[in-house]
């Protein structure tokens, strides 16, 4: 329902053209997958246009039906919470690696700044082979999908990988 | 005997490069069933896989306790379907009033047919599965109604003939008029489904022996298959693990028996060729 109306709102936007930009700060603008620009794979942009939250970018991390970031990646900072995968690499230090465009465009879709990369892409709604309905195994019901996460929770996941400092 | 010594000098090698000379060359665990039948879980990889030097059986990815479940056939829960399926065998259904045994005496006259399984059928034109053969016998030899490939006959059915070639090497026909369906099952291997973008090689070629949360990944060979899988507590196909995966993936899956999955059956199987049959195996 948010979604729907944040989508409706930007429409509106681009229709008024740049006159509509008081209004973009008044709704908070958030920019729909399809309007993500990825810069050599970096979003300098914030997708939601309100700061990330780092407690609840930590939940997304270890959240199965979230980001479950831990499935694949290990991150120390994370250790009380079982089970770290092993196919991506360790997290640790990533907040000092990468900058926050950077990180924003790993999240978002990590195959923008690594091209064969397993990593699912976050913020993406189309182009991919046989989409189910979530984990049904039966078919989409829409030509789109909701992306895998919303525009704030990967803003608040770049904001908990921003935290960690080796 | 040169296979032991090649494997000492691997690890002497795999020593030498880690520069660690305290780490000792951990010692492999061996399949044997009921203290007879050694099993091949770990071989060289088929010429065909060029990503794989060597090819193991989902076995040596599981726990002890899980392993031992399959090493006496008394603690494998997968013979009780065995023993239902012996009955059957026996039994006379259809019109025509037969029993599996009216044709094939016993059950060990099917020695070799899960090692070749899928295999391609001149008559019928197209590549075959143990399903596929029982139900022909079912309805054209026996007049009996075709069992449902989900069915636990057929499930039960498959394992005792499974059964009879346990031990022998995989050894499934991929060129001549097969190849075009392995061709098709090759590339499905290989493609990224589903919202999540998985392929079968993602997690199973490029990343096994890796965790993924608390799942230790295997190479996702099909050499136990009919499986006795804990988590389901029966036997499943290599056609429902199929569809879970791609399922697991976000994407509308294929179905058991598809074209798409006896296709994808004959690639993955030839992924085995050289491990031993082990149906039916016990995983979690």
């Amino acid at each position: 329902m948010r979604y729907g109306k944040l989508r409706a709102g930007a429409t509106a936007l681009a229709a008024a053209g740049l006159g509509a930009a008081f209004f973009g700060s008044a709704l908070a603008a958030e920019l729909a997958p399809q309007q993500v620009v990825y810069d050599e794979g970096k979003v300098s942009e914030s997708l939601s246009g309100v700061p990330g939250d780092v407690e609840a970018g930590r939940k997304v991390m270890i959240t199965r039906g979230q980001g479950n970031c831990i499935a694949c990646h290990e991150v120390t900072a994370l250790k009380e919470v079982p089970f770290h995968g092993e196919v991506g690499p360790t997290l640790d230090g990533a907040g000092e690696r990468w900058s926050e465009a950077e990180l924003r465009g790993i999240v978002a879709n990590s195959k923008m700044t690594f091209e064969d990369s397993m990593m699912p892409s976050f913020y993406k709604v189309s182009g991919y082979i046989r989409p189910g309905n979530a984990f049904t195994g039966k078919a989409a019901k829409t030509a789109e999908l909701p992306p895998l996460l919303t525009a704030q929770q990967i803003e608040d996941v770049v904001a908990y990988l921003l935290t960690l400092k080796e | 005997m040169r296979s032991i010594s090649l494997r000492i000098l691997a690890s002497v090698t795999a020593l030498a490069v880690m520069g660690s000379l305290s780490a000792m060359a951990e010692e492999l665990p061996e399949l044997v069933i009921n203290e007879d039948i050694e099993m091949v879980t770990r071989t060289k990889a088929p010429a065909h896989l060029e990503n794989l030097d060597e090819i193991r059986s989902g076995w040596t990815f599981r726990t002890k306790e899980t392993q031992a479940f399959q090493m006496d056939d008394f603690d494998n829960p997968g013979m009780i379907f065995v023993d239902q399926a012996l009955d059957t065998w026996e039994t006379v259904d259809g019109a025509a009033g037969k029993s599996c045994a009216s044709c094939h005496e016993g059950p060990e006259s099917m020695a070799g047919m899960r090692a070749s399984m899928p295999k391609w059928n001149d008559d019928a034109g197209a590549v075959w599965t143990m399903e596929m053969y029982i139900n022909d016998c079912r309805e054209n030899r026996m007049q009996a109604d075709a069992w449902g490939w989900k069915s636990q006959p057929m499930l039960n059915m498959n394992a005792l003939i499974s059964l009879q070639s346990r031990g022998m090497p995989v050894d499934v026909k991929i060129d001549g008029p097969a190849q075009s369906t392995w061709e098709k099952g090759k590339e499905m291997y290989y493609t990224r489904y589903g919202q999540l973008e998985l392929s079968c090689a993602n997690c199973h070629e490029q990343n096994y022996d890796n965790y993924i949360r608390a799942d230790h990944l295997s190479q996702g060979q099909i050499n136990g298959f009919p499986v006795y899988r804990l988590k389901q507590a029966n036997l499943i196909t290599s056609h429902n693990r199929f569809r879970g995966c791609i399922r697991d993936t976000r994407a509308e899956t294929f179905s058991e028996g598809s074209p798409e999955f006896i296709a994808l059956e004959l690639y993955v199987s030839s992924r085995g060729n050289g491990l031993s049959v082990e149906a039916p195996s016990v995983r979690n």
